[in-house]
């Protein structure tokens, strides 16, 4: 990317305009480049500052470069200061002069005072110029050896600076391994952060291009290096704690005391009061226990507290930081902190960032017990002179209700809201009702007592009059003049510009036609009208399909428009769960901040020096288009399912299962309104692809979770050599059937080999190694350690269908199958080839 | 790591600005900029800390209406960043002794001193004001003080910064004292933010107490402190659910929800006799950060009353009973509460006799201010603000005003019950400094049982060993409270 030129302020009174005084100094600093008389050193200090201030506010001095190199032959320590600085920003600019600086930085490098030492070696470093790195090497080599820790410490940021002016400089002076071995000996632990930091940029970069390079960047991660730095990690600065932190955080121990042993250890920088040190550690932690599902949960325990300390101490900035990671913790296991829920209460002067964030962790901890204290204190905000966060609130009452079987009384406060006669709150309110009625029909009377009260005139926003209308049209029956207002509406259709709000319209009338025909007849017609002579295409598309349907034969029409509607159980999370996945394992980062994985807002060569997990991550993005061939259905298992108790799973289960179903991608993102998938499943189109989710697919769920009482299975015949159909087909609905309704014929622990689980790093190649022997994936999901995946394979001669549960631990390398069989006297067999398969895994 | 650092004033301009590593375009404090403004006027609250603009990285804080600022192009820890940024605030404020954009910009040049040291390449190397003592040349050109305009007691926790009350804070820690003598302080403060929310009965809601105890040392030679709190003192609340209020009530006992502690503090004793040791660095720093969500008693109690008189009047009246002994006076009092958007003029009516009393209709955020200079324990204050209004009401006024919110000052009391029970300078041990420092105590009469004797003045003063400098404690306590009576207006209007 160029970088723009250089941003000129327009000049005000007050500031220079430049060019008169940059003239004028550059004579001035003439005047005094030779002198020693006394008190010479004074005027200059005044001078430089003029050109640093010059610097500081954007105008451009870089033509007194001569000048001020003649001038800091000097013993002042702060001249020479401001003269490094001014050198390090214009050098770059000025290759040619920048030789001049070249001569008395190095004799610099050489006094006796280790501080000039110091900041000669890192001015010189600073230069970024390519043709000079020659004159660079000398003195860096001396520097990392030098008797002063502040001089080995400057150094070994110099190597790193170095480093990105030429590489290969760099390298040849193998000053990598001049550092390694002051990291691994150094007794100046600023000296052994800094040798850290560079060390791991340039390994990282260098790896893509050297083995030696990868090899190096994974020795960081041994046992003995790790084991350095954990033993020795009070006695480094708070800041290189942190970074020390992060390495350890991607450390994989050996064994379960390893990890206690770690834990132990870092559990008083929990303690710590700056957040970032806690935050650190906190990765450590959630990181080394995530293959221990109890202990896991124990951390999150005992993390609540000091998290929540430090978002009530320290400024709204850094407690907004904490508390987005707080945030993440919540939204995967809320039942955690389902009564810590006042912590989320919103304060009057907080930022609206803060308020956004918690009125998210209030909606996702809402359960039976605190539903009615969460929503009254979110009903509080509703009336928030802060319109955002009114807004806000009101959508998160609508969730809430959405999310619990009780509706009750929110629906009552919902309605409440209507009555306030606010215009934005009408409309966010309008909006939730009509989610509302979508999942909950049984509640249409007595919101549509309220709602037809409404003025259409009143409703302005396109989403809340889009609402409105698609309720007039449904609830036209019990609304006594839905066929007027919406006859109203329509004749203003040129006033409206939402082209959302005039397909609802469209799709309104047509509904109140076909249940209140008289009534309609001449509003329909108006609207077909206007909307064959709309502009806008899926207007005019609409009208004329509408127009035609009408004219092929009515009760298609009805059958189409109309049809009996199924209530929605869940809405769609926006996000899936494996980008959540992603945000989890960068803890600590950006990622968690924005709530998006680093590679949507990073650059490559940017996402810092760590990012083992990079390949994985674009290639699991990549599958679901990749693989045709079973339509994926994922089914969640990850952390949190292994923090929730029982009862909360099969239903958290239910809802997530469902809730992917309803996101397959079989939807094709059409601007259709909510009757979407009737109609295309009535016109037939492509229907085959579609697995099917009715409503009782939530109830298979329980079944899913390998519940049943697993029968032993009675010794087997010797199994026939069995012989697996390459061809196999079986769609989701069916898979669930059977799952539901075999028991379970064969449950084995098994073992995996370590090739098998370093392969599994890349679950798409293990599913298309299992389908090379014939067991096809049907479901899969989870992440590092768990993961869980659904196969399924039929014999080849005949129909008869095998299927599998299994669930793999990576850091364990232990594996769970279960098998189910149409054919239960041939699972014995089936279990023995799916093993085999398993274990060439990894091996070729 | 970070690519840039800069200072920006209230109006955009660049006051300090480095450049480490040349990764992020030289324009990019103008984007900044621009984005923060138009965040506001674009309706959505302010810019939140962190945000991203073509792959670059902003994170920002707001420290004496100045913005401090870094960005980088790497997925860093956000905590980090700000963390940071807070802390070069904190260190150049130890070092020019006030920390506005008129010392800023007198002291460009010790700042670039600093921040060549405090980063280097993006990589932090140190942000101890300590550390940094042997590498900054230059010396701080001191602002007077005198000149600043007073920020007012909200402003506290606004900042960001907790603000030391008093005036000898505003010192540096490198400029000699008229006269080149040192004075050997060191300030102890402990601040304590009560946020309170009652229902329309009266009764708590939700009560928490978030405490600092806050430390600036100007003491030479690093002598060793020891810091005893209340014996009586409990962390972590068990299984017990967090808002169990019934678990503590008559015991002496003080529990704390949680806390932490500086870097520099060893908690070797702690467990046995709840004695903090550390070495004071140079300079401001937390000691120790709690919170407590134990019942305790609210200084003040806070009545409103909004009533309406016609379609385009409205009568506000404000209620400030002060809940704690006559013996104790509490200082700096302000009292704010947000108006209804369309309140367009407010006229104020004090008690009779009133006096030190200041009333304020801020217009441009439409908030009601009243400020007190002084109140004594157990007294009650009335406030009576007329409101007019641009539009007809309608709907429920109550629910547009307030809650209501004040600050203030109570030396030697604390709502926590939590003390600083003595501190003790433990003896010097360096050959070369003059002064001998003997093993004494500092036992500080401060705190709880409010005796007579108790000087109310926080200020302590003791003899002199060796003829040192006067010894100085300080000992006020700072207080936000934010009380919220949502609920309480709205029963008030029904009567």
């Amino acid at each position: 990317m160029a970088p723009p030129a250089q941003s000129q302020r327009s000049p005000s009174p007050s500031q220079p305009s430049g060019k008169g005084e940059v003239s004028d100094l550059k004579l001035q600093l003439r005047q005094h480049a030779g002198s020693r008389a006394p008190g010479a050193d004074d005027a200059k200090r005044e001078l430089f500052k003029k050109v640093i201030s010059y610097m500081t506010i954007g105008i451009d001095v870089s033509s007194l470069f001569g000048e001020m190199v003649m001038c800091s032959v000097t013993s002042d320590i702060v001249l020479k200061k401001m003269c490094y600085l001014y050198v390090g920003n214009y050098a770059k600019g000025n290759p040619d002069l920048a030789l001049l600086t070249i001569n008395f930085l190095q004799k610099d490098c050489k006094d006796e005072d280790p501080m000039i030492r110091g900041l000669a070696l890192r001015s010189l470093c600073s230069l970024r110029v390519a043709n000079l790195v020659e004159y660079l090497v000398g003195p860096l080599g001396s520097g990392l050896k030098d008797s002063n820790s502040y001089v080995r410490t400057v150094a070994a940021s110099a190597v790193l600076k170095l480093y990105h002016i030429s590489a290969s400089t760099c390298v040849d002076a193998d000053f990598p391994a001049i550092l390694k071995h002051l990291m691994l000996n150094d007794q100046d632990t600023q000296v052994v952060a800094n040798c850290l930091s560079s060390l791991q940029e340039i390994w990282s970069s260098e790896a893509s291009t050297s083995e030696e390079a990868s090899r190096e960047r994974e020795a960081l991660l041994s046992k003995p290096v790790i084991y350095y730095f954990l033993n020795r990690i009070k006695e480094f600065s708070e800041w290189a704690q942190c970074l020390v932190l992060e390495l350890v955080a991607n450390y994989v121990p050996s064994d379960n005391s390893e990890i206690f042993d770690i834990m132990n250890l870092l559990e008083d920088r929990l303690q710590h009061a700056n957040g970032a040190v806690v935050l650190a550690t906190i990765k450590v932690f959630l990181q080394l226990t995530l293959s221990m599902a109890d202990v896991h949960q124990q951390v999150y325990e005992r993390i609540k507290a000091p998290l929540l300390t430090l978002v009530s101490s320290g400024s709204q900035e850094q407690s907004y930081a904490v508390l987005s990671h707080l945030h993440l913790l919540v939204m995967r296991a809320p039942i955690l902190f389902s009564s810590d829920y006042k912590h989320f209460y919103c304060q009057y002067n907080e930022p609206s960032y803060v308020k956004k964030l918690k009125l998210e962790m209030l909606t996702a901890v809402a359960n039976e017990s605190n539903t009615y204290e969460i929503v009254t204190e979110l009903c509080e905000y509703a009336a928030n002179v802060d319109i955002p966060i009114a807004r806000e609130s009101i959508r998160a009452v609508g969730k809430i209700a959405l999310q619990q079987y009780d509706v009750n009384a929110i629906v009552d406060r919902l309605l409440q809201f209507l009555e306030m006669e606010k215009d934005y709150v009408t409309a966010e309110t309008l909006v939730l009702v009509k989610d509302l009625l979508r999942k909950y029909p049984q509640w249409s009377h007595d919101c549509i007592a309220v709602v037809g009260n409404i003025s259409s005139k009143n409703v302005q926003e396109p989403k809340a009059k889009a609402a409105l209308i698609w309720m007039l049209g449904e609830y036209s029956q019990d609304m006594h003049d839905a066929p007027y207002v919406l006859e109203s509406v329509v004749d203003n259709w040129d006033d409206e510009h939402s082209a959302e709000v005039r397909l609802h319209l469209l799709t309104a009338v047509l509904k109140c036609f076909l249940k209140r025909p008289p009534e309609t007849q001449k509003a329909l017609g108006a609207a077909l009208a206007a909307g064959l002579a709309d502009f806008h295409q899926d207007v005019h598309d609409r009208a004329l399909f509408y127009y035609r349907l009408l004219q092929y034969n009515v009760s298609v029409a009805e059958r189409v428009v109309n049809p009996p509607k199924q209530a929605v159980s869940v809405f769609a999370d926006t996000q899936s769960s494996e980008v959540k996945d992603r945000i989890f394992d960068e803890f600590n980062s950006l990622s968690v901040v924005y709530q998006k994985p680093s590679y949507m807002f990073t650059d490559k060569e940017h996402r810092g020096p760590f990012e083992f997990s990079d390949e994985l991550g674009s290639l699991s993005i990549g599958a679901d288009s990749a693989d045709n061939v079973v339509p994926a259905q994922r089914v969640e298992a990850n952390d949190k399912d292994l923090l929730l108790s029982t009862s909360e799973k099969e239903e958290s289960r239910g809802a997530t299962n469902n809730g992917s179903a309803y996101n397959a991608p079989m939807y094709d993102g059409t601007s259709m309104p909510t009757g979407a998938s009737q109609l295309q499943s009535e016109l037939a189109i492509s229907n085959t692809m579609v697995p099917s989710h009715s409503p009782s697919s939530s109830l298979a769920v329980d079944d899913l979770l390998g519940l049943g009482v697993p029968l032993a299975p009675a010794s087997p015949p010797p199994p026939p050599p069995l012989k697996l159909n390459e061809k196999a087909v079986l769609d989701p609905g069916t898979f669930q059937q059977k799952w539901r309704q075999l028991p379970i014929s064969l449950s084995q622990d098994y073992s995996m080999s370590p090739q098998g689980v370093a392969a599994l790093t890349r679950p798409q190649a293990f599913l298309r190694h299992m389908q090379g022997h014939s067991i096809h994936c049907i479901a899969s999901g989870g992440q590092a350690p768990n993961f869980k995946f659904f196969f399924f394979a039929q014999k080849a001669e005949e129909p008869s269908t095998f299927l599998v549960e299994c669930i793999i631990n990576t850091s364990s390398a232990k594996g769970q199958i279960k098998i189910k069989a149409d054919d239960q006297s041939m699972s014995q067999a089936f279990s023995t080839s799916f093993q085999s398969a398993l274990s060439k895994f990894g091996t070729t | 790591m970070i690519s840039q650092f800069f200072v920006l004033s209230q109006r955009g301009d660049n006051i300090v600005f480095r450049d480490y590593r040349g990764e992020v375009p030289k324009g990019s404090a103008e984007i900044f900029f621009r984005k923060v403004k138009f965040w506001k006027e674009d309706g959505e609250g302010d810019a939140p800390p962190v945000f991203n603009v073509d792959g670059v990285n902003y994170f920002h804080v707001k420290v004496a209406g100045l913005l401090f600022v870094a960005t980088t192009r790497v997925n860093v820890s956000p905590s980090l960043v700000l963390e940071l940024l807070q802390r070069i605030a904190r260190v150049i404020k130890d070092y020019l002794g006030i920390l506005n954009e008129d010392s800023l910009r007198k002291n460009f040049v010790l700042v670039y001193e600093l921040l060549d040291e405090v980063i280097d390449f993006g990589y932090v190397q140190t942000t101890s004001t300590e550390v940094l003592k042997s590498y900054v040349f230059n010396e701080p050109i001191v602002v007077d003080a005198a000149r600043l305009p007073t920020l007012g007691p909200a402003s506290i926790f606004m900042q960001g910064t907790k603000r030391m009350p008093g005036t000898a804070v505003t010192k540096s820690v490198v400029a000699n004292e008229p006269g080149g003598r040192k004075r050997e302080e060191i300030f102890v403060d402990i601040i304590e933010k009560i946020s309170v929310t009652f229902s329309s009965s009266g009764y708590i809601l939700t009560s928490e107490i978030d405490g600092t105890i806050q430390m600036k040392s100007y003491l030479t030679g690093n002598p060793e402190i020891r810091l005893a709190l209340n014996e009586e003192l409990s962390i972590g609340r068990g299984g017990r659910s967090i808002y169990d209020y019934n678990s503590s009530t008559g015991s002496g006992t003080v529990i704390l929800d949680d806390c932490n502690f500086h870097e520099s503090v060893h908690l070797d004793s702690f467990d046995i006799d709840r004695t903090l040791t550390l070495v004071p660095p140079d300079g401001e720093f937390p000691v120790m950060n709690y919170r407590m969500t134990q019942e305790f008693k609210p200084p003040f109690r806070i009545n409103a009353l909004i009533e309406e008189a016609g379609a385009l009047r409205a009568e506000v009246i404000l209620k400030v009973r002060a809940e704690f002994p006559s013996s104790i006076t509490a200082n700096t009092i302000q009292v704010q509460m947000p108006l209804p958007p369309y309140t367009t003029r407010v006229s104020f009516e004090l008690e009779p006799g009133a006096v030190g009393n200041t009333t304020d209709f801020k217009e441009a955020n439409k908030r009601l201010e009243w400020g007190l200079k002084k109140i004594v324990g157990g007294s009650e204050h009335t406030l009576r603000a007329k409101l007019t209004f641009s539009q007809e009401l309608h709907g429920n006024i109550t629910r547009e005003a307030g809650p209501v919110s004040m600050t203030f000052t109570i030396p030697m009391y604390n709502a926590s019950r939590l003390q600083v029970k003595y501190l003790q300078i433990s003896k010097k041990s360096k050959a070369y400094n003059p002064y001998r420092w003997e093993n004494w105590a500092i036992f500080l009469a401060w705190l709880i049982d409010m005796q007579p004797s108790c000087r109310s003045d926080g200020m302590v003063a003791y003899g002199e060993p060796g003829g040192l400098g006067l010894q100085k404690q300080h000992g006020h306590i700072e207080y936000t409270l934010y009380m919220y009576y949502k609920s309480l207006l709205n029963v008030t209007l029904d009567l």
